[in-house]
């Protein structure tokens, strides 16, 4: 972000413990974490709860977050995404926030490039047969297990897994055109 | 994808959450021994990330920025280290002054309980020594070279070769003397044998020579404890002892 301190600097003053800090990197990222939460949970309220948890949670635990394991909007947006199936599924929280790493080719700080990533996810979840899209949405946003989707659609365990299989490598394919992946 | 084939299908379900039963353990071990698999996964966490920005909407209302500003107010961390930091200084003397009192009286206690153990331990010791002592001129006495040993028979009769075995059967304690042996050929040797009461094998208790004037002496030889002797014997057995005794026997017991 041009202009603006990086994101590591910001994680550096929070754990000299800096409330600015806090503030600035709320800013940049709470539409992130909410937009997530929302997504998965479809009721603003609880949307909310967890864009409290999250930030608190990087707040008292800065540390969790090691830039060498990612950039920090997409760390978050997955930690988010957890939270979220967490409450979704009204169990206790089931990732450690030391636990998620995260490798991404493009570099997600720029905005240009995080721009043309996303864009080209959408693109190729467009792209993609419906079921297939549909099978990895249950998944992702839905926190929903492979034996439940394969139940709510009636259809096999196995065709269950291929799609989402698929779907995952088609979106690889879309982020990395001439990559191995 | 990189990851190996058979890990690939649970290993995207596994980064989804969409794994459940035992198959998350399986995936977890080969995770753990397995950096291809785990580089595999962190690819899969970005392109799960990446999913994620895909997601858009409203913005977060302005409540909750207010709500985290509260409750970060609440939750003065650095703050709250200072004020713990300072709390523990204060009181760090009066627990120090604490702790020494109760560890004086700890003290004191157990050195007047180790004193009084230490004048019960004292007279014991003093008990010992003088059984010691007595124990050790006994002992010289019997084993002493230079000890005059002379033995008495009916008068106007010849000295004959006499032993005499103290046994204690409890602990297997033996000590055996003779008199007036005849001197051994070559390579040969007394050897003393146990009887036992309930008619078994004789058992070996020692090889033994005399010296030149015919007396020979045997203290305590390895035996087994809680055997009861009828009699104790010698034989003349070649040089090292024997496994059985050899007739005749030199000396028997009544």
């Amino acid at each position: 972000m041009p202009g603006t301190p990086a994101d590591a600097a910001l994680i550096a003053r929070l754990r000299s413990g800096e409330p600015d800090a806090m503030a600035e990197l709320y800013d940049r990222y709470s539409p992130l974490v909410y937009a997530v939460a929302l997504r998965v949970l479809a009721d603003t309220g609880a949307a909310e709860d967890v864009l409290q948890e999250v930030f608190m949670q990087l707040w008292r635990h800065p540390a969790s977050f090691d830039a060498r394991r990612g950039s920090l909007g997409p760390w978050l947006a997955v930690i988010a995404r957890h939270r979220a199936i967490d409450t979704l599924r009204k169990r206790r929280p089931q990732t450690d926030l030391e636990d998620v790493v995260i490798a991404i080719e493009a570099d997600l700080e720029d905005s240009a490039e995080r721009a043309r990533a996303v864009e080209q996810v959408r693109a190729s979840l467009h792209a993609m047969p419906e079921q297939q899209r549909k099978a990895l949405e249950m998944a992702f946003f839905e926190g929903m297990t492979h034996t439940e989707i394969a139940a709510k659609t009636g259809e096999p365990l196995g065709t269950v897994k291929t799609r989402i299989r698929a779907a995952l490598t088609a979106l690889r394919r879309a982020l990395n055109p001439g990559g191995k992946g | 994808m990189t990851a190996h084939e058979q890990f690939a299908e649970d290993l995207a379900l596994y980064a989804l959450g969409s794994l459940g039963g035992e198959a998350v353990d399986s995936v977890e071990r080969h995770l753990e021994e397995c950096a291809a698999c785990r580089q595999e996964l962190a690819r899969l966490e970005g392109d799960m990330a990446l999913l994620a920005l895909t997601t858009s909407g409203p913005a977060p209302p302005q409540r909750a920025r207010q709500r985290l500003v509260k409750a970060l107010g609440r939750e003065p961390r650095s703050l709250r280290t200072v004020l713990m930091r300072r709390r523990w200084w204060t009181l760090a003397p009066v627990f120090a002054s604490l702790v020494l009192a109760i560890f004086a009286i700890l003290l004191w206690r157990e050195n007047a309980r180790q004193r009084d153990r230490m004048e019960a331990l004292r007279a014991d010791a003093a008990h010992n020594q003088a059984m010691i002592e007595e124990a050790k001129h006994l002992l010289g006495l019997l084993t002493d070279p230079s000890a005059m040993h002379v033995t008495l028979v009916a008068a106007q009769s010849k000295p004959q070769p006499a032993g005499k075995a103290i046994y204690m059967p409890r602990n297997g304690a033996l000590v055996f003397m003779a008199s007036n042996l005849p001197p051994l050929a070559p390579a040969k040797t007394y050897e003393l044998w146990l009887m036992p009461m309930r008619g078994d094998k004789p058992m070996p208790a020692g090889t033994f020579k005399p010296d030149p004037q015919g007396n020979a002496m045997l203290m305590m030889p390895p035996m087994t404890a809680g055997v009861e002797a009828r009699t104790f014997a010698v034989t003349i057995e070649p040089e090292g002892g024997s496994a059985t005794p050899t007739m005749p026997m030199v000396l028997v017991g009544s």
